[in-house]
């Protein structure tokens, strides 16, 4: 098989012929999919590509089936993936849900459209609480919001590695901007960089002969008898999660040494921000910027630590849902007296303008 | 006097017997047929074993074969995902009516047009067991159960779902489509074993239902129950092979 890049190169396209190019690179073996706007493109891409480097695609009747087809897969040693967006992450949250309680490093691509229900295909930011505590689990996932097509790019190859390393579902969590718009990005092989696929590996159709006594059956279990029985294993996952959390958090944070107000965004929504504090600074506006880059774990110590050192009296949190990423927040940072300022416009963009209108209209 | 030990499949995993199905449970029959059939075929190594929610579900350990559970209904999208990405596995999925027939009815059916190579083997007892005895998709018309208290009204609940039939009607020539009975051993285990077969050959999707029997949630003393298998169900449910790339098929 060829290699999919021998060297890096500037490359300009949209965020989902991104994702499909670094899932190949990543040596994603399969992916499954169903067709729902704003991700398609993902699913057009890889099947025009994954056939030349010998990798699979299958179009499942549904999301359910996606994400339980992509489980399956995963079981059996593959690195496989899917892609989804609004109620087709909804139907996903069933077989995410599975991975969560079995441990299974599936990874999915969302590109987040207006919600709730069918609502727009175009963007939204709507999809953080189900895709951070969705399904009937404790969260135990692994969510990185990009805010780049660069970013697109990185963390699908590290979503994979994270997925494969810890063993918790794991989200790279987009939106359609960012799907569907172009934007200069490189791309280049991971290993350029020093990274180091995470070798994947089966947990059923293992090597060796059971019949010949070589090995005992591996039976999984997700259902358990007794109730002591499920609570040591959320326990466990709890904390195994909780342990690789400090390895596992990401955030950038600009400005907040003198900030008397921290504006805290994620996503696509994080670039307005920056743009808007650059407004506000050049303007003598003592504005400060904090972005999450993994949404779970949430860098909570960090956003407080930045709250700390800045003395800021005040936070703004600005995204395109009606509070879903401020309860988020708020949430994580219980105790903090800092008030909190909100820009919610559910389902539609921010720009730079709104967050330094709202900004001088509190201050 | 001698103790006559019955023969088990080398295929089952023994630290979980004696099973845990209720006593005239047809479910052991159906998984010592499905023994039998992996030992004769060889296939112990590579089979992969994935059991739905429900009574099927108590099946989970009950081979020496690596095993998966899923959850409702989605035996078939699993065992779909192991076997696009492993060809060389032979996957068989274990379902109740109820998984196969409803709640995962869009999987059974599109797995079955799309001709995955897989296994599936479908427990029809005409209830949901585990959950207390509910009308299933294959209840039988004035059938009561807990959820049809007055007797199954086709007028309100429709008939019962045959799908062998329907899945025939779905699949090319290479699948593999039979309805079986635990009444009838030997046609059973040939049934599983070709639908095992079919697999193992690359041939096509491979389908297996399997009247059964419940006496717990049917409150039918052993005679009743039998008499239920025989008299009532077969008459609805035809037991033959419905289509079989290996001949014309066994009626």
């Amino acid at each position: 098989m060829p290699k999919v890049i021998t060297e890096s190169k500037k490359a300009f396209m949209t965020g989902n012929e991104t994702a499909a190019w670094a899932a190949l690179v990543s040596g994603a073996d399969i992916m499954f999919g169903y067709p729902i706007t704003p991700q398609n493109e993902i699913m057009h891409y890889w099947t025009r590509l994954a056939p030349k480097y010998g990798r699979g695609f299958l179009q499942t009747e549904d999301e359910i089936s996606a994400g339980f087809t992509v489980c399956g897969s995963v079981q059996s040693g593959k690195k496989a993936f899917t892609a989804t967006a609004g109620p087709g992450n909804v139907l996903m949250q069933e077989p995410f849900g599975m991975a969560e309680a079995m441990r299974l490093p599936v990874l999915a691509i969302i590109q987040q459209r207006g919600g709730p229900s069918s609502g727009t295909v175009v963007y939204s930011q709507q999809e953080v609480t189900l895709t951070t505590f969705g399904g009937n689990g404790e969260g135990h996932r692994i969510v990185y919001s990009t805010a780049t097509h660069q970013e697109i790019y990185d963390y699908v190859i590290k979503g994979f590695n994270t997925a494969w390393k810890y063993r918790f579902p794991t989200f790279v969590l987009g939106d359609g901007y960012q799907a569907k718009m172009r934007e200069p990005l490189e791309i280049y092989p991971p290993e350029e960089r020093g990274i180091k696929m995470v070798d994947t590996y089966p947990l059923i159709g293992l090597e060796g002969s059971i019949r010949a006594g070589e090995r005992e059956p591996q039976h999984l279990c997700n259902i358990y008898s007794l109730e002591e029985e499920l609570y040591e294993v959320v326990l466990k996952n709890a904390a195994d999660y909780e342990a690789i959390c400090p390895e596992l958090i990401e955030f950038e944070e600009k400005h907040c040494e003198d900030a008397e107000l921290i504006v805290v965004s994620h996503g696509v929504v994080s670039r307005a921000a920056d743009d808007a504090v650059k407004a506000l600074r050049a303007q003598g506006i003592k504005a400060g910027y904090f972005r999450p880059i993994t949404l779970r774990p949430y860098p909570a110590e960090q956003l407080k630590a930045a709250i700390a050192k800045s003395g800021a009296k005040k936070l703004l949190v600005a995204e395109s849902s009606y509070g879903q990423f401020y309860r988020l927040t708020r949430q994580e940072i219980y105790g903090e007296t800092v008030k909190i300022e909100t820009l919610f416009k559910p389902g539609v963009g921010i720009i730079d303008y709104d967050i330094v209108n709202k900004i001088k209209s509190i201050i | 006097m001698a103790t006559v030990v019955p023969a088990t499949p080398k295929s089952w995993y023994l630290p979980s017997k004696p099973h845990k199905f209720c006593p005239g449970c047809g479910h052991g029959i159906v998984l010592k047929a499905l023994g039998e059939a992996i030992d004769e075929l060889e296939i112990q190594d590579k089979t992969i074993f994935g059991c739905d929610i429900g009574c099927s579900l108590l099946s989970w350990n009950f081979f020496a074969c690596d095993t998966t559970q899923t959850h409702h209904g989605r035996t078939t999208p699993v065992m779909v995902g192991i076997k696009r990405s492993r060809p060389e596995l032979i996957t068989v999925g274990y379902m109740g009516d109820g998984g196969g027939y409803s709640i995962g009815s869009q999987h059974l059916v599109n797995a079955a047009v799309r001709n995955e190579k897989v296994t599936l083997i479908l427990v029809n007892n005409t209830n949901y067991g585990m959950t207390g005895g509910q009308m299933a998709p294959t209840t039988l018309p004035e059938q009561i159960t807990e959820t049809t208290p007055y007797g199954r009204d086709p007028e309100l609940t429709g008939y019962p779902t045959k799908g062998p039939e329907f899945i025939a009607q779905l699949t090319p020539d290479s699948a593999y489509v039979a309805r079986a009975t635990v009444a009838k051993y030997k046609q059973l285990k040939r049934f599983i074993k070709n639908a095992l077969r079919n697999q193992i050959e690359g041939n096509g999707f491979s389908f297996v239902e399997v009247l059964s029997t419940c006496p717990t949630n049917w409150r039918t003393n052993a005679q009743q129950t039998w008499h239920f298998l025989e008299d009532e169900m077969e008459p609805n449910f035809p037991v033959g092979e419905i289509k079989s790339p290996f001949g014309k098929g066994d009626k």
